[in-house]
């Protein structure tokens, strides 16, 4: 697990350590079963408070991703259900928006819009 | 639990008053005491290691008050300040001899394994130590003993980089286990500001505020813009409104509803910052 901390970032460093934790499930690097560090080991090693480490914990398995056990730590669940799905299709969404607002800042036209995502799409 | 309850404390001086402080620390957690010089942080500090004492209010750590064994308090207790306690003119051999004599849990093994840790001499007065090694002596004397609650008062003070982050690690390590906490007061954040659960802040002897660090950050958000940015409207919800020929610096309370209008800079802002302002507003 690799979670590296900024303190220029805009997000406050409980959302860094959540977000970081929740990429690297999202793409395999950390699977289902893993069990992640305890909540005070984990703040202990990034120099952060225990309470913005348990945030981050609580978040995460408020979310689904992990699940936490009195006395048996956390541990990573299993990527296959719909709570992923759903957070790619909100990721996508987000970067569509992004895509949308910044073609109205140049006034391009939906069309052109639709024929750059379909150019992308067929070079990936 | 908490570890540490601070009920009510007092204390009056010919200019000073500490007025009516009560705060907790649950078992596990790092508290910052923070505020100006002379806000009545060492007051504080103070009555809870029972170097002075209280007008009225009561103090206990991990349930036990002063009066119920003062030897058992006492010894619960592990002290750094931000100059040396020991005599000058005494050797670390000396301090040992002594620290085993007053603290019932003091483990001279432990002691000893500070010292080789930190290469701290046996032989050589106390006044020889640079304020390094006098820190280094006052963590070993305290992590030696078995304590419940470490308080220090501006006790990084004058140490260099890597000094603060091996204090950062030890602290961290002291309430690993979730039944220890720490009590640390300061005027200069800096690294503390990253491993502090709960922050106090404390001005002329009162509270201002106490909460939890992170819900302290999210309270506020830093603002800044030019001249022409600064509204009625907008003047009204800022918080410690500072003002240059340029422009403006202040915070607004994230509930607050009032939009920010494109040109304003919004940031997320220090610890140091929401006091700033705080105190900046207080003036007014």
């Amino acid at each position: 697990m690799k979670i590296i901390i900024s303190n220029q970032s805009e997000l406050p460093i409980y959302a860094q350590i959540k977000e970081q934790i929740k990429e690297q499930i999202l793409n395999g690097q950390l699977a289902d079963g893993t069990v992640l560090p305890s909540i005070r080991g984990l703040a202990k090693e990034l120099s952060v408070s225990v309470i913005t480490t348990s945030r981050a914990y609580s978040d995460l398995e408020a979310e689904g991703f992990i699940a936490t056990a009195q006395g048996r730590g956390s541990i990573v669940l299993s990527r296959n259900n719909d709570i992923l799905r759903e957070q790619y299709l909100k990721r996508i969404e987000e970067g569509l928006n992004t895509a949308i607002r910044t073609a109205g800042l140049i006034d391009l036209p939906r069309e052109e819009l639709h024929t750059m995502v379909d150019m992308l799409w067929k070079t990936q | 639990m908490n570890l540490l309850e601070v009920k009510d404390i007092t204390k009056q001086y010919k200019n000073f008053t500490l007025d009516h402080i009560s705060f907790s620390i649950p078992a596990g957690y790092i508290m910052g005491y923070i505020g100006q010089n002379g806000a009545g942080k060492t007051t504080t500090l103070n009555i809870i290691t029972q170097l002075i004492h209280a007008a009225s209010g009561t103090v206990s750590i991990d349930g036990l008050s002063l009066d119920e064994d003062p030897i058992a308090y006492r010894d619960k207790i592990g002290y750094i300040g931000d100059s040396s306690y020991y005599p000058e003119e005494l050797t670390l051999r000396q301090i040992k001899g002594i620290l085993k004599d007053f603290y019932p849990s003091f483990q001279p093994e432990v002691f000893d394994q500070y010292q080789k840790k930190w290469n701290l001499p046996d032989q050589k007065k106390i006044k020889e130590f640079s304020r390094g090694m006098k820190v280094k002596l006052m963590f070993a004397s305290v992590l030696s003993r078995d304590t419940r609650l470490l308080v220090l008062d501006e006790a990084t003070n004058g140490l260099d980089p890597v000094m603060r982050k091996e204090i950062l690690t030890l602290l961290q390590e002291y309430i690993s286990d979730g039944k220890r906490s720490v009590l640390f007061s300061t005027h200069i954040l800096e690294d503390l500001e990253q491993i502090a659960d709960y922050i106090f802040f404390i001005e002329k002897g009162k509270k201002v505020l106490c909460d939890s660090k992170d819900e302290l950050l999210e309270s506020y958000l830093l603002v800044k813009g030019g001249p022409e940015d600064l509204t009625e409207p907008l003047k009204h919800s800022l918080i410690g409104l500072e003002v240059n020929s340029f422009g403006f610096e202040a915070l607004l309370s994230s509930r607050d509803t009032i939009v920010p209008s494109k040109g304003l800079l919004t940031a997320r802002p220090s610890i140091d910052q929401i006091l700033l302002h705080m105190i900046l507003e207080r003036k007014r």
